[in-house]
């Protein structure tokens, strides 16, 4: 067979592009097969040919259903043959070509009577061909000989069994959890992938009998597990364990975490990355569980070989995220591997080092990295350009040289998504920071002169309309904009000329000149920016009329949109020219996307120039618009504070249900996500029924049911309540689902007429204090801390009682709190004794709160704290202490 | 985390990213074009990298690819974003040691092609549908190469005819000199 299968020149010289399959092509194969019928059958030949069938197929070739057939048959006629090399190439042959129901039959004899064979590779295959192309029926009639094989003593045989086992439990799951005893003994099995197999195996029948999985657990961890990879599947078993049974309260010992340190001590390099990699994903993880683990990655970290290194560095990476300080020790070493020839080590040795430096050290890694820039691909550099986002925002005081360095690469060279990413993180910045403001404007206006990206000239143009009027001296930026009218495309012509109007709408001394240059822009070639020119001048007075009021112009200027685009778009198109204007007011302002879908796509969070504000305001600004939508609620003023979803049911239940909670200065709206998981069910008049007798201050005013909720297709419904203004009032709802189900026809998709009523038990929901504030960081504390002044503050102590350590007590005042840490003060070191946090907010009523807060722990773990708390008004200072004094 | 360790792909490619063989086990590359911009973005990617001595790794498109490079033929596994890395680092050992193995260390891409069959059958012998069968690769050239030598005895006479070249090229080497 490995003669060559194209007869080939005895001075075959060392021409490139040689293959033996050159100028291969279907037709002429097909007509090869031939050879399978053939009476006297020559098994090189055959092979050759399957061979040929193959590398076509290999390479992209289809066949057509007729030619499937026609060489499935023809391939069948070859379980005559006697020789084994043939037989191999059959098996190989019949899995590509996956044969359907009707033409299965054709070979399951055949294979059968492989199955049953006294040739160890004959059962071995025949069982992994059959298994692969069976159905349920079949499936009853081999399964006795599939039991006999899992233990049979050939471990080719027994793996190929199980591993067929593995893949028919997706879709037969009844007859192979039936075969439980004999996997179970395969697992004692001597022979090492045999027991990988038979412990996948075994799980995957047990996966939902957390007793039976822990037992399983249990007695291996105790024995000897003579495979790496076995080993693997075993820590990713106690690991499951560990998460489903939780810290034992009374020692703090966690079960099992034994087994996963010993297994750091493995001989294998799989298995201890593996245990790991298994303790730092540990929920709420210690220090002293980590060191362990983080000391074993470290070694990994100078290893010769790169898969071990970039698996260390990526481990370390995720683990700086959570506990920056335990990672510090690896930063010697990581500094080193920012050289390392694997561009994706050093990336994430980078951004790891980002993670854990601290504010000194900043300006020499910005110096490292200056020169790494250059020679890393776009991609990573997106990942750098985060990480020192996320830096900048950590350690605000050192603004200036990280805006340097990236107003430094915004100049560089790069293709969009790479530009986009510096652009966006240089408008978070602004936004977070105050006092970096005018200079990474300027930075912006200094890109716009040479930026080649329309999307972002546009932007950013916006951008500075909103922000530029707000400086100290906005006159500066007119030079920049009305170089985009003169110099750019009609696009970006367009948005400068709105971005004038809106520096002549806010800065009124700027006004004549604005007029001056919209004036210019009425001879503009592109009729979009003459248009918009005309109608600013109009609307600011420009032309000599009156112009709009003031309220007015800057409520079209600066005003959103309060129609969805996707509605507005729809009425646009279905508008016919006639006498009657179009009437944005009859645009449908019911929002069909809601903001929970958002979700579905990880990590394209929205952020910088994409949304309006960053991150998790961006919902807000979506959901408000979604609660404007709805009369009921326009009564009840400007939205607070939203908070995030809150699940109140199991995963993978009928119908899956989260709340928003949305704060207003005298109501809470709670806005249920309903989703219908159930493909035969329509579900109508879809309420929540709330019972809020556990949360007294609270009385509901409004309910707005959902319609329909068809399957998979998410929806809302609405319940408001009214609660005493500006106070934190507290309480638990009980939650239950109503609705009228109508059973739908799976065939045609149509629902019955006649539904029937029935309801649903959600979790209980709170509403905390928490609620109350929003987190809104400053960026000097003790500057912030020292303008409040000490006239509101209010200083008491509290004891904390028996806390697991420091940085949990720590946590979990935070998060009573709702407040925003700031200056990476939320990060305790692992062995303080003491702990100075601080943080700051919003409370509900738009008052500015500060907290400094002292912690200490002695020595059976008890913690007490020192709160001092400073706002603009004295009853919220006492309030912030009552809520710390009841949590 | 996925519970049992599992690979998404391997292929066997080219230095300009051609295929000799693949073989794919999920549909995260529903269609053929899909799958063809996939090798050709890890083949352009993973080109200036050194992967001779050491089998290298890279990530992206939330995946994880280890690989090495042979002479001519570039070795590659990919695996999810959550996979143990070392896991996918055995399953590519085991790969391109089975084929040093069954090509008689005339790794290369003609030779490659030549014995297109046996590198078929150890892709087979080395994971199922995704699910890792065997790693040690003398356990994977054994099991392929048993079926052939049964056969045909094609790795004997491969060798024939491998000593044959061998000596003619020595003999024309003499008559240069």
């Amino acid at each position: 067979m490995a003669e060559p299968l194209v007869k080939k020149d005895d001075d075959r010289d060392d021409e490139v592009d040689y293959s033996p399959f050159m100028g291969i092509e279907k037709g002429a194969v097909l007509q090869e097969a031939r050879v399978f019928n053939d009476p006297q059958l020559d098994a090189r030949k055959c092979s050759q040919v399957i061979t040929k069938l193959l590398y076509l197929l290999n390479q992209g070739e289809t066949f057509t259903k007729i030619e499937a057939t026609e060489v499935f048959f023809a391939v069948t006629k070859l379980f005559q043959s006697k020789d084994t090399g043939l037989r191999r190439m059959v098996y190989l042959m019949i899995k590509e070509l996956s044969p359907s129901a009707d033409e299965v039959i054709i070979v399951t004899s055949s294979l059968m009577k492989d199955m049953n064979s006294k040739t160890d590779m004959y059962r071995a295959n025949a069982i992994r061909v059959l298994c692969r192309i069976t159905d349920g029926t079949l499936l009853t009639q081999i399964e006795r000989y599939l039991k006999q094989a899992i233990v049979d003593k050939n471990p080719v045989v027994a793996s190929a069994a199980l591993v067929s086992g593995i893949h028919l439990f997706q879709t037969n799951p009844e007859i192979v959890k039936r075969w439980s005893n004999e996997v179970q003994e395969a697992v004692q099995s001597r022979a090492a992938l045999v027991q990988f197999h038979a412990l996948a195996l075994n799980h995957q029948i047990r996966q939902n009998d957390r007793l039976a999985v822990s037992k399983l657990v249990t007695s291996l961890t105790r024995g000897s597990v003579r495979s790496p990879l076995a080993q693997c599947l075993l820590i990713r078993y106690t690991s499951q364990v560990i998460r489903e049974s939780g810290v034992n309260t009374q020692t703090g010992e966690r079960p099992f975490f034994d087994f996963l340190e010993a297994c750091l001590r493995h001989k294998a390099e799989m298995v201890i990355f593996e245990a790991a990699r298994a303790i730092t994903e540990l929920s709420g993880v210690t220090s002293r569980e980590l060191t362990p683990a983080i000391t074993v990655l470290q070694l990994f970290l100078s290893s010769s070989k790169p898969v071990l290194r970039f698996a260390a560095v990526r481990t370390l990476n995720k683990v700086a995220m959570t506990h920056p300080l335990a990672v510090t020790n690896c930063n010697i070493d990581m500094e080193s591997l920012i050289s390392d020839q694997n561009r994706s080590i050093a990336t994430l040795a980078i951004t790891t080092l980002l993670k854990t430096g601290n504010e000194s050290s900043v300006d020499r890694l910005m110096k490292q990295i200056t020169n790494f820039m250059s020679d890393i691909a776009d991609e990573f550099k997106i990942v750098v350009v985060e990480a020192i986002r996320s830096l900048c925002l950590k350690f605000p005081l050192k603004y200036r040289s990280l805006m340097n360095f990236l107003s430094n690469i915004l100049r560089e060279e790069g293709g969009f998504d790479y530009k986009k990413a510096i652009v966006d993180s240089i408008v978070i910045l602004i936004r977070d920071i105050p006092e970096a403001k005018e200079g990474g404007l300027f930075h912006l206006c200094e890109f716009i002169e040479d930026c080649e990206f329309t999307y972002l000239s546009t932007q950013i143009l916006h951008f500075l309309g909103n922000e530029g009027p707000k400086t100290s001296d906005p006159s500066k930026y007119i030079r920049y904009i009305y170089n985009r009218v003169i110099l750019e495309n009609a696009t970006v012509r367009a948005s400068a000329v709105s971005t004038l109007a809106k520096f002549g709408a806010l800065v009124d001394s700027l006004k004549p000149r604005i007029f001056v240059l919209l004036r210019r822009c009425l001879y503009d070639s592109d009729d979009e920016v003459r248009d918009r020119a005309t109608l600013y001048l109009n609307m600011l007075g420009g032309d000599g009329l009156v112009g709009e009021t003031d309220k007015d112009v800057k409520e079209f200027l600066f005003g959103s949109l309060d129609v969805p685009l996707v509605n507005l778009e729809t009425s646009l198109r279905n508008y016919e020219a006639s006498e009657e204007p179009f009437d944005i007011s009859t645009v449908p302002k019911e929002v069909k996307l809601q903001p929970h879908t958002e979700k579905k796509a990880p990590g394209k969070k929205p952020s910088g120039l994409g949304a309006p504000t960053s991150g998790p305001t961006s919902a807000v600004d979506a959901y408000e618009k979604v609660l404007l939508s709805i009369p009921e609620f326009s009564g009840f003023g400007e939205l607070f504070k939203s908070s995030a979803p809150v699940e109140l049911t199991e995963a993978e239940t009928e119908y899956a249900v989260n709340v928003v909670k949305h704060i207003y200065d005298g109501h809470v709206v709670f806005q249920y996500n309903c989703t219908n998981t159930i493909p035969e069910q329509l579900l109508e008049n879809v309420t929540v029924f709330v019972d809020a007798s556990e949360a007294e201050e609270f009385s509901e005013v409004a309910s707005k049911p959902l319609k329909t909720l068809p399957y998979d297709s998410p929806g809302q419904s609405f319940v408001a309540f009214e609660k005493p203004e500006g106070v934190p009032a507290v309480g638990k709802f009980s939650n239950l689902l109503k609705f009228i189900v109508k059973e739908v026809d799976s065939t045609t998709g149509e629902a019955d007429e006649e539904g029937v009523e029935d309801e649903y038990q959600l979790e209980d929901l709170e509403v905390v204090a928490a609620e109350y504030m929003l987190k809104v960081g400053v960026s000097n504390f003790k500057h912030a801390w020292d303008n409040m002044g000490a006239d509101c503050e209010r200083v008491d102590e509290y004891g904390l009682g028996v806390r697991e350590s420091l940085a949990e007590a720590v946590s979990a005042v935070i998060n009573i709190l709702g407040m925003q840490a700031c200056e990476g003060t939320d990060v305790v070191p692992s062995n303080a004794r003491s702990h100075t946090c601080l943080l700051s907010g919003v409370f509900i009523g738009n008052v500015k709160v500060l907290a400094r807060i002292s912690f200490g722990i002695d020595g059976p773990k008890q913690v007490a704290m020192k709160l001092a708390v400073r706002s603009e008004d004295q009853v919220v200072s006492d309030t912030i202490h009552e809520i710390v004094a009841s949590g | 985390m996925e519970a049992c360790p599992s690979i998404k792909n391997i292929l066997l490619l080219d230095s300009d990213g051609k295929r000799v063989a693949v073989k794919y086990y999920t549909d995260d590359w529903p269609t053929l074009a899909a799958k063809l911009a996939y090798e050709k973005s890890v083949s352009t990617k993973t080109l200036k990298t050194n992967a001779r001595s050491e089998a290298e790794i890279t990530m992206f498109d939330s995946y994880i690819v280890v690989y090495k490079f042979v002479q001519d033929l570039h070795f590659f596994v990919t695996a999810g974003v959550d996979e143990n890395e070392l896991i996918i680092a055995t399953v590519l050992q085991g790969f391109v040691d089975a084929v040093e193995l069954l090509l008689r260390n005339e790794v290369d891409k003609r030779t490659a092609l030549e014995n297109l069959d046996l590198i078929l059958l150890c892709l087979d012998e080395i994971v199922d549908g995704g699910i890792i069968l065997e790693t040690d690769a003398s356990v994977i050239a054994g099991k392929v190469a048993t079926h052939s030598l049964e056969g045909v005895g094609s790795l004997s006479e491969q060798t024939i005819s491998q000593a044959l070249a061998t000596a003619r090229e020595h003999l024309a080497r003499s008559l240069l000199r």
